[in-house]
């Protein structure tokens, strides 16, 4: 008899889930999934991504309802805590890192009336899958110049966490700002192989100082990179990364790339509220708010603060673009032809260095 | 005054008793712990252990409890025969890792080939790859007689290592974009270790580690070398005077615990991973440490301790995310098992003496 009752909640349970409701009309209250690959308390990119959730519970309060998993491995489990969601009667999803997106889609298939949005991803295999990304490296162009301006080694450091396009498109921005306002500048790359991993990340760094590097830019999610350049008695300075990073203000942190995730959260879920939802790839950048750069402190004399916010404005009027021609491979062989503006395709799919990066990518 | 007194022999209560103790202590103690977090600690509790099997959403999570208990199962019990001889692989998690990826380029070597005796041939190739990995501290330590902890444990990072290089070099999707990963075996059924039965969640691999633990079982109990194996650990001496080479069962330990790993390893990528990427092992081999003692060693018992731990990890997810509890916690909560397993154990060997009155 108890048997019985159980299947037959559960078969409510699924059918709900499945039917969901009609999006067509909007709906009265939604419920806002989040699944995260670090905790909450990262200082960097997954802690961004949870103030986004808490600005769009302080937006529209009651009708929206928060869930969310912390330090999700990417792979079989991503997709069983999906499914669990999406069962749990959650109307959209948001996968925050790169590595779900084959559990995102998988999940995606199995119920089409929930939402799914994954960021920086590039497969939307089914309707009901949007993808969302930010120019991370228009930001990057900005703590370049900066990196090229301060450096008084004339070398400057990238912590970079996986050899995606995503990362390497943000180590070519870098450098090719720094060699534009320092043509002496030299950078290395050191990979960490993950995404959120203080101690490692605070090696990656020390390798850097120990390189003679007086400029770091990371690509990871904590601030231990920060932490380590702070020992250095101002020697060395650094920036906050996916998050303002403010209390490294009066140490090494001269400026930060901010994630502002809240805005699109807002838009997607007020889209699902009022019925106006549809299947779209975002990349927004500076000029859309996505991407703030953080204050730039004292630290750095008040020309070369006036520079990089001129940078900062004219990518976001849109009369500079960070990858404008003329610029090579790393092997020499041609790119970019003289003013010639980088194609996005270019950029999501992009495996090479600019030439005058030492080194190779992980292959 | 309470004091500690050995046992003359093991005792045989304690020896089952320990597992059920432990989990309820567990329970206490956590249930201290969130309550002390602000949630209601029974409903934390029955989130976690009764929920997956009996909830409103049973009928997904009591297949995900095999997908998850597989391979602890599998690995555990091949740790369990060396743990038993006293042989100490605590590298399974790079076995396991190696198994998957010689599997795995078996499997895409052959891309995109179909034939029925590719999967056949990528399981033997996984064990294969795990029992490999596992020989290198086997050799050393026969040859050379260095400690198999400190080597197995060490080789874990160079199979990370390894695991990189595979996804972002020798075994990348060349239709991936550039992005780190191999193929996906989802999209390649003639390598692909799909579910037999959805409902159980039982995969090869499931089948794999159930079969496993009776044949483990049967060579414990039945077999000459089972008899070996308990002989060495319990007394190394008389092991010598029987005439048991313990090179020998160094050798054969490590590389049945390796292949298994490896095995697992294969079952994970062709299946519920589905491809080889950076992070692609998620700790299956250090928890089936756990799991093997909690199971007391024993391959029966392991098997019910595979169940449990994945109940406290998909119940500690749904904990996690329906109730807001931090994952922090939910590590506590499952640290706090293997704490009190290893606390209460002592009352297997010893006992408890009223010091006054009672003489030395």
């Amino acid at each position: 008899m108890k048997r019985r009752n159980l299947l037959a909640t559960a078969a409510m349970g699924l059918s709900l889930a499945l039917t969901g409701g009609a999006f067509a009309q909007g709906l009265d209250k939604v419920k806002a999934c989040f699944v995260y690959v670090g905790p909450i308390g990262d200082g960097g990119w997954t802690y961004q991504h949870h103030q986004g959730a808490m600005a769009l519970k302080e937006k529209f309060g009651d009708k929206v309802e928060i869930q969310y998993q912390e330090s999700v491995p990417e792979g079989a489990d991503a997709e069983r805590v999906l499914t669990q969601m999406a069962l749990g009667g959650c109307n959209i999803i948001f996968t925050t890192s790169f590595g779900y997106m084959d559990a995102t889609n998988a999940v995606a298939a199995k119920f089409p009336n929930v939402k799914f949005e994954h960021a920086t991803g590039f497969r939307r295999d089914y309707p009901n899958v949007s993808t969302y990304n930010a120019r991370f490296y228009e930001g990057r162009a900005v703590e370049g110049l900066i990196a090229g301006r301060m450096t008084k080694s004339n070398k400057i450091g990238y912590i970079g966490s996986f050899p995606i396009p995503e990362v390497i498109m943000g180590i070519n921005s870098y450098y090719l700002s720094a060699k534009k306002v320092n043509p002496n500048v030299e950078l290395s790359v050191v990979w960490a192989f993950t995404w959120f991993d203080p101690a490692k990340e605070a090696d990656a760094a020390k390798a850097l100082i120990d390189q003679g590097v007086d400029v770091i830019a990371s690509h990871t999610d904590s601030t231990a990179p920060l932490a380590e350049a702070a020992k250095t008695d101002g020697k060395v300075i650094g920036f906050g990364q996916a998050s303002d990073m403010a209390e490294y203000k009066d140490g090494p942190r001269v400026t930060s790339i901010i994630d502002n995730w809240g805005p699109y959260y807002i838009e997607r879920v007020g889209a699902l509220l009022d019925g106006t939802y549809e299947q779209k790839d975002t990349w927004a950048g500076i000029a859309g708010g996505e991407v703030l750069i953080g204050e730039i402190t004292d630290k750095v004399p008040a020309d070369v603060k006036a520079e990089a916010e001129a940078l900062r404005d004219s990518i976001a009027a849109g009369t500079y673009h960070p990858f404008t021609g003329p610029i090579n491979k790393q092997d020499g062989s041609p790119w970019l032809a003289e003013g010639q503006v980088a194609p996005d395709a270019d950029l999501l799919g992009m495996n090479f260095y600019v030439e005058g990066i030492v080194g190779d990518i992980p292959q | 005054m309470l004091r500690l007194e050995k046992r003359p022999t093991p005792s045989r209560f304690w020896l089952y008793a320990t597992p059920p103790a432990a989990v309820i202590l567990t329970m206490i103690a956590g249930g201290t712990l969130f309550a002390a977090m602000g949630k209601a600690p029974l409903e934390v509790i029955r989130t976690i252990f009764w929920d997956p099997i009996f909830g409103e959403f049973a009928f997904y999570l009591r297949g995900q409890l095999l997908v998850k208990a597989g391979p602890l199962i599998l690995i555990a019990i091949g740790l369990a025969l060396g743990f038993r001889a006293g042989i100490w692989n605590i590298g399974a998690e790079g076995q396991y890792i190696m198994g998957a990826i010689f599997g795995a380029s078996v499997g895409l070597a052959v891309f995109p080939t179909e034939s029925r005796w590719i999967f056949s041939v990528m399981v033997v190739s996984g064990a294969f790859g795990g029992w490999v990995w596992a020989m290198i501290p086997a050799i050393l330590k026969t040859r050379f007689n260095t400690n198999e902890i400190l080597v197995s444990l060490m080789l874990v990072y160079v199979a990370e290592t390894i695991l990189a290089k595979a996804s972002t070099g020798f075994l990348k999707n060349p239709e991936g974009m550039g992005f780190p990963g191999s193929r996906n075996f989802s999209s390649y059924p003639a390598a692909r270790n799909d579910f037999i039965y959805e409902p159980l969640g039982l995969h090869w691999g499931g089948v794999a580690a159930l079969v496993t633990a009776v044949l483990a079982f049967i060579l414990l109990t039945r077999h000459q070398v089972g008899f070996q194996i308990r002989l060495a650990g319990q007394a190394p001496r008389a092991a010598r005077f029987h005439g048991i080479n313990p090179a020998r069962l160094v050798v054969l330990c490590m590389g049945i615990s390796g292949a298994l790993a490896g095995m697992a390893g294969l079952f994970e990528v062709t299946g519920p991973a589905g491809q080889i990427s950076i992070d692609f092992n998620t700790g299956y081999g250090f928890t089936a440490i756990i799991v093997a003692f909690l199971g007391r060693l024993n391959p029966l018992g392991i098997v019910l301790a595979g169940f449990l731990m994945a109940l406290t990890y998909v119940g500690g997810e749904m904990a996690s995310t329906n109730l807001g509890l931090p994952d922090a916690a939910i590590q506590v909560f499952q640290g706090m098992l293997l704490f009190f397993l290893l606390a209460v154990d002592v009352l297997t060997n010893y006992r408890f003496r009223l010091a006054v009155g009672a003489r030395a």
